[in-house]
C-alpha cells in the first residue's frame, strides 16, 4: 500500500474501487512502477550490504595479517598456544596469545554469568509483572543507561568499582577479572533488558490470555508459554549483550588491570584481546611483524565471535526441531 | 512472528560481528586533521603530556594565533607519527633509535632533529605505607625481569603493617611508552619484563594505582608524585649510597635513572614551529618545566 501512495490521486480512487491489489497495478502509470522496481532494488542492495560489508571487513583485516603467517619469526602453534606476549622484546621476540584469549573469554564469562540472569530477570519483571507507570519509569532509566559511554565506564571501573571490589573482597588491587566483569555486566544488561522487553512484548496476548484460561498461574504462564515463544528473541538479547562484552575495548583497557596472565582466580588482573589491540597498534610501525600480529589477534576475535554466533545458530535450529 | 523474531537474531548475529570487530579496531587513531598555517601538531610521551599541555597554554598568551594540539599515547606513538610526518613534533622521554631515523629518512626524507627540554629523574614508588625506604637497580631487576627470583616482600627484607599476602604487585606502563623502554635499558639491561605486571596506560595512572595499594611498587616520571606514594632512594649497586630523586641529583647525574626529555622534528624546524621550541627553551618555557615537577636546563644550555 505504501507503494501506492506515490501513483497519484487517481491510483488511489481507483486502488478504493477494487480492492484488489493486483488489478489496481494494470492501471498504475509505467514511472510509479518503476520507482517501485527501484525501491526494491534499492532494498535487497541495503540488505545484501550487509554480508558484503562483514566479508569485506574479515578479508582487509586478514589482509593486513597474512604475511606475517610466512615470516620465519612467526610460529602460529606459538601464536595460539603460548601465554608469552613479548611483542617489542629486544633480544627474544614472542607473540603468544593464549593469555589474552583466556583474558576475553573470562571477562566475558563473568560478565555473562552476571548480566543474563539479571538481564533477563529484568526483561520478565518490567513486561510482565510491574504497572504501567513503573514500567515507563524503568524503561527509561534502561535506556540511560545504555547510554553511558564506554570510556565512562571504564572510569567508573577504575576508580569506584574497583575501592567498592578492594572493600569486598580484601584483595591488594582492584583492578581485576571481577572488577572487569561487573562493569561489563552493567554495560550488557540494559541491551539484554530492552531486547528481551521487545522479544516478550511481541508474544501475543492470545497466548497469555490462553494460559491463564488453562488455569495456569501468572509465573506458569511465563515459565511455560511466553519463555518458550519469545526463545528467539530472548537469545538475539543474549547474543548482543554478550557481543557487546566480547567487543569491549576501553571499558576493560582501564577496569581489568591490563596484566598478561592466566587468571587462576577471580581477583587475578588480566588483559583482553581487544584492549591489547588498543593498546599497542598505535605504535606498532606499519607493515612490522607486530603490526600484523595485531591484526591476526583482530582475525583471531572474529573467528571467536563467528564460532559463538554459529553455535548459537545450531542451538536455536536444535530446539526448534524437538 | 517466529519469522520476525528469527530476522531479528539473524540481524543481531551481523550487529554483533560488526560491532567486535568496531572495538577489535578501535585501537587506530583517526587520521588528524590536515594542519593549517597555525596549528603546531604535538604528541608523543606520556609523561611529557602534562608539561606539553602547560607549554601549548601558556604559548597562547605569548602568541594567540598559533594553536598548539598536544595528544599522548606513549614516546613510540610520537615517534611513529613523526616518521610518517603527520604531525610537527614529536615528544620523547626516550632516544629515538636508528632504525626509527632510518624510517624517517626513508618516509620524509628528512633527517630527525633533537632537542632536549627538560630533565626527570624516573623514579621508583612505592605506597607511603610501605616502610621501605631504598632500593637498588638489581633489587628492581629481580623483580621486575623475567627470571627474576622476587615476588615478595618478604624477599626484600620488607614487612608491610597490615597486610596478609604479601606479594609484590609490580605496576608497569604499556610498551608504547619510552618510560617502559628507558626501565627495561637501564634498570633490566634489555631484559624482558616478569609477565603478569599491570600494565598502566599513563604517568598518572601508576601513581593512582601505587597510592591505593599498600604492596605496589612501580615506576613514573618525577612529576606525578603525590602525599600518597613515596619515592624511594635508589642506588646502583646493593651497599652504595643512595641517592634521593631531586632536581639537582637529575641534573649532575648522581641519581640512577636521570634521563632528558626531548622534542623530536623533522628537519631544522621552520617557522612558527622554531618559535615555538626557542619559547619552550628561554626562560618563560623552562619557568613551566619547574612548575610542572621536572627539572629545567641548566642556564646556558
Amino acid at each position: 500500500m505504501a507503494s501506492e501512495s506515490g501513483g497519484g490521486a487517481g491510483v488511489g480512487a481507483g486502488a478504493g474501487a477494487s480492492p484488489s491489489a493486483g488489478r489496481a497495478a494494470f492501471r498504475r502509470p509505467i514511472a510509479s512502477l518503476l520507482a517501485e522496481r527501484g525501491l526494491e532494488t534499492l532494498i535487497r542492495l541495503s540488505g545484501v550490504s550487509a554480508i558484503v560489508f562483514v566479508l569485506a571487513i574479515f578479508f582487509f583485516i586478514f589482509r593486513e595479517a597474512a604475511p606475517v603467517l610466512f615470516s620465519p619469526g612467526f610460529k602460529l602453534s606459538e601464536f595460539l598456544f603460548s601465554t608469552q606476549w613479548f611483542p617489542t622484546s629486544v633480544s627474544n621476540v614472542r607473540y603468544g596469545t593464549l593469555a589474552l584469549t583466556i583474558g576475553s573469554l573470562s571477562v566475558t564469562g563473568v560478565a555473562i554469568a552476571l548480566a543474563v540472569p539479571f538481564g533477563l530477570g529484568a526483561a520478565i519483571y518490567v513486561s510482565e509483572f510491574c504497572g504501567p507507570k513503573l514500567k515507563e519509569t524503568l524503561k527509561i532509566v534502561i535506556e540511560l543507561l545504555a547510554a553511558i559511554p564506554s570510556v565512562v565506564w571504564g572510569f567508573i571501573g577504575l576508580t569506584v568499582m574497583s575501592r567498592i571490589t578492594i572493600a569486598l573482597t580484601g584483595t591488594p588491587v582492584g583492578v581485576n577479572l571481577l572488577n572487569g566483569g561487573v562493569i561489563l555486566a552493567l554495560m550488557s544488561v540494559p541491551i539484554i533488558v530492552s531486547i528481551g522487553e521487545d522479544a516478550l512484548k511481541a508474544v501475543p496476548d492470545s497466548y497469555r490470555e490462553a494460559a491463564l484460561a488453562m488455569g495456569a498461574n501468572r509465573w506458569q504462564a511465563v515459565y511455560r508459554v511466553l519463555i518458550p515463544a519469545a526463545r528467539n528473541g530472548l537469545l538475539a538479547a543474549v547474543l548482543l549483550g554478550v557481543g557487546r562484552a566480547v567487543g569491549e575495548t576501553m571499558a576493560v583497557l582501564m577496569a581489568t588491570g591490563h596484566a598478561v596472565n592466566v587468571p587462576h582466580s577471580l581477583l587475578d588482573s588480566v588483559r583482553t584481546l581487544t584492549a591489547n589491540i588498543a593498546a599497542e597498534l598505535g605504535e606498532a610501525p606499519a607493515g612490522s611483524d607486530h603490526y600484523r600480529v595485531l591484526f591476526l589477534t583482530g582475525t583471531l576475535l572474529f573467528i571467536i565471535t563467528f564460532a559463538v554466533n554459529l553455535c548459537a545458530d545450531l542451538a536455536i535450529r536444535g530446539v526448534r526441531r524437538r | 512472528m517466529r519469522n520476525a523474531s528469527f530476522a531479528g537474531s539473524a540481524a543481531a548475529r551481523w550487529i554483533v560481528a560488526a560491532s567486535l570487530l568496531m572495538g577489535g579496531c578501535g585501537g587506530q587513531k583517526a587520521a588528524t586533521p590536515t594542519p593549517t598555517a597555525t596549528t603546531i601538531q604535538v604528541k608523543g610521551s606520556d609523561t611529557m603530556v602534562n608539561v606539553a599541555q602547560a607549554w601549548a597554554e601558556e604559548y597562547k598568551k605569548v602568541a594567540p594565533e598559533v594553536d598548539v594540539e598536544v595528544s599522548g599515547g606513549g614516546s613510540g606513538v610520537g615517534i611513529a607519527a613523526l616518521e610518517k610526518g603527520t604531525i610537527d613534533i614529536a615528544d620523547a622521554s626516550r632516544d629515538m633509535k636508528p632504525d626509527e631515523i632510518e624510517q624517517a629518512k626513508k618516509n620524509t626524507g628528512k633527517e630527525p632533529k633533537e632537542f632536549i627540554v627538560a630533565y626527570d629523574a624516573l623514579a621508583v614508588y612505592v605506597n607511603k605505607d610501605n616502610p621501605m625506604e631504598e632500593i637498588s637497580l638489581e633489587q628492581l631487576a629481580q623483580i621486575f625481569a623475567e627470571g627474576g627470583t622476587a615476588t615478595k616482600w618478604s624477599q626484600v627484607g620488607v614487612k608491610i603493617p597490615g597486610v596478609s599476602d604479601d606479594e609484590i604487585v609490580r605496576v608497569s606502563r604499556q610498551s608504547s611508552s619510552g618510560t617502559y623502554e628507558f626501565f627495561r635499558e637501564h634498570v633490566l639491561n634489555k631484559k624482558d619484563f616478569k609477565l603478569g605486571s599491570r600494565d598502566m596506560n599513563g604517568s598518572k595512572e601508576v601513581v593512582e594505582l601505587v597510592a591505593g595499594t599498600k604492596t605496589a611498587i612501580g615506576y613514573s616520571g618525577m612529576g606525578y608524585a603525590t602525599p600518597d606514594v613515596k619515592m624511594l632512594r635508589l642506588s646502583t649497586k646493593a651497599g652504595q649510597p643512595p641517592v634521593a630523586a631531586t632536581a639537582a641529583n637529575a641534573l649532575d647525574k648522581s641519581y640512577p635513572l636521570a634521563r632528558s626529555l626531548q622534542m623530536y622534528t623533522l628537519g631544522e624546524p621552520q617557522g612558527e614551529v622554531k618559535k615555538y621550541i626557542d619559547w619552550i627553551l628561554s626562560p618563560a618555557g623552562q619557568k613551566i618545566v619547574e612548575e610542572n615537577g621536572y627539572v629545567p636546563l641548566p642556564h646556558g644550555q
